[in-house]
């Protein structure tokens, strides 16, 4: 029997045993990217009653909605649609409105001593609120605050709020902080 | 032209199939990469709610999941119900449940981890938001206080 030289061997099983494998992966995998709406909750305390009396009328936006997914924004209905412009509106407040909230100097790196808004959004919604439309909601105000926040991005440094390093990020949050509160859910649209 | 003349006679030159290993374990490593493994199986309607402001969902291991919608087809309606239901892991639960359940995914985390975890809701678009209060104010009560409200994402809510 001749003998096989040494350092070859046929690559043709190789093949195999990685189509086999691949087979296995094409099959165990699943493509979807988790995405989301992050969000984080005051800690826990039932002693705690919510001081809303310290806060100024002006400077809470109330967003309600019923259980028949209806959105009542500072006391009128509006359609989700226009959520965006009108929370946008809150909270920049760009002509000082007497109605719209205060604002105290802040000092911020790259900015300097800015006037920083005292807004802060509370949400309310019902137990038979459907989980559909307070999503809506949720992404029509994380999306006000983003668009304000990738303005003064463009404004200040020339580049999209994603694209600033982080301290330069943090600063711009600094500027707009997103203060979104959800009171605890009432029963009174009745399901 | 006998340049271009066909060498040897008759039969078709072997092609060497040295390089299709390479091939097919680029792809492999591709799919390996990219993929999820499939860790439960979902007892309940799911279509998440769309959303323009998403952001992805980094390290899996920091992530814990809380399943909400109505029980799927006929076999589990009959045993829990069209109401919406939790889901965790692979099984039923009820509110109080939640609360163990972040205990026992917290318990699996590194110590240096754990205040980074998340828990991550994926809730059916049309469930009431009674029931995910009662998940959330759960949440709170064990601390679980960085939540991803799991959605897809689109280019325009509707």
């Amino acid at each position: 029997m001749p003998k096989r030289p040494t350092g070859e061997f046929s690559a043709a099983t190789m093949a195999d045993i990685a189509f086999l494998l691949l087979i296995f992966f094409l099959v165990a995998t699943t493509m979807d990217i988790d995405t989301g709406l992050s969000r984080q909750m005051p800690p826990y305390n039932p002693d705690q009653e919510e001081s809303k009396d310290q806060i100024k009328e002006r400077n809470v936006y109330v967003v309600l909605i019923n259980s028949s997914d209806q959105i009542l924004v500072e006391g009128i209905p509006m359609n989700v649609h226009k959520l965006r412009e009108n929370a946008k509106e809150f909270i920049v407040n760009p002509t000082n409105k007497d109605n719209l909230p205060e604002k105290r100097p802040t000092e911020i790196d790259y900015f300097g001593e800015v006037m920083v808004s005292k807004g802060i959004i509370s949400l309310q919604n019902d137990r038979g609120t459907s989980y559909g439309i307070y999503i809506k909601v949720q992404n029509e105000l994380i999306a006000a605050y983003n668009e304000v926040r990738s303005e003064v991005a463009m404004q200040k440094f020339g580049r999209h709020f994603s694209d600033l390093p982080k301290d330069k990020q943090d600063a711009i949050k600094k500027y707009y902080p997103q203060i979104i509160s959800e009171a605890e859910p009432k029963n009174i649209g009745g399901n | 032209m006998a340049k271009f003349g066909r060498k040897g006679k008759g039969g078709l030159p072997q092609i060497s199939t040295a390089s299709l290993p390479d091939i097919v374990f680029m792809l492999l490593f591709f799919f390996m990469v990219s993929t999820v493994m499939r860790e439960t199986t979902l007892k309940i309607e799911q279509h998440l709610p769309g959303a323009t402001e998403v952001k992805k969902l980094e390290r899996k291991s920091l992530v814990s999941y809380i399943n909400i919608g109505k029980p799927k087809g006929a076999t589990f309606q009959a045993m829990y119900g069209t109401e919406p239901r939790i889901q965790l892991n692979d099984a039923f639960a009820k509110v109080a449940d939640i609360r163990d359940y972040v205990f026992a995914e917290r318990e699996k985390m590194d110590e240096n981890e754990r205040p980074l975890m998340t828990v991550s809701l994926k809730v059916d678009d049309k469930t009431k938001m009674g029931i995910v209060v009662d998940v959330k104010q759960e949440l709170r009560k064990a601390s679980a206080l960085k939540i991803n409200y799991s959605t897809r994402k689109v280019d325009a809510i509707e």
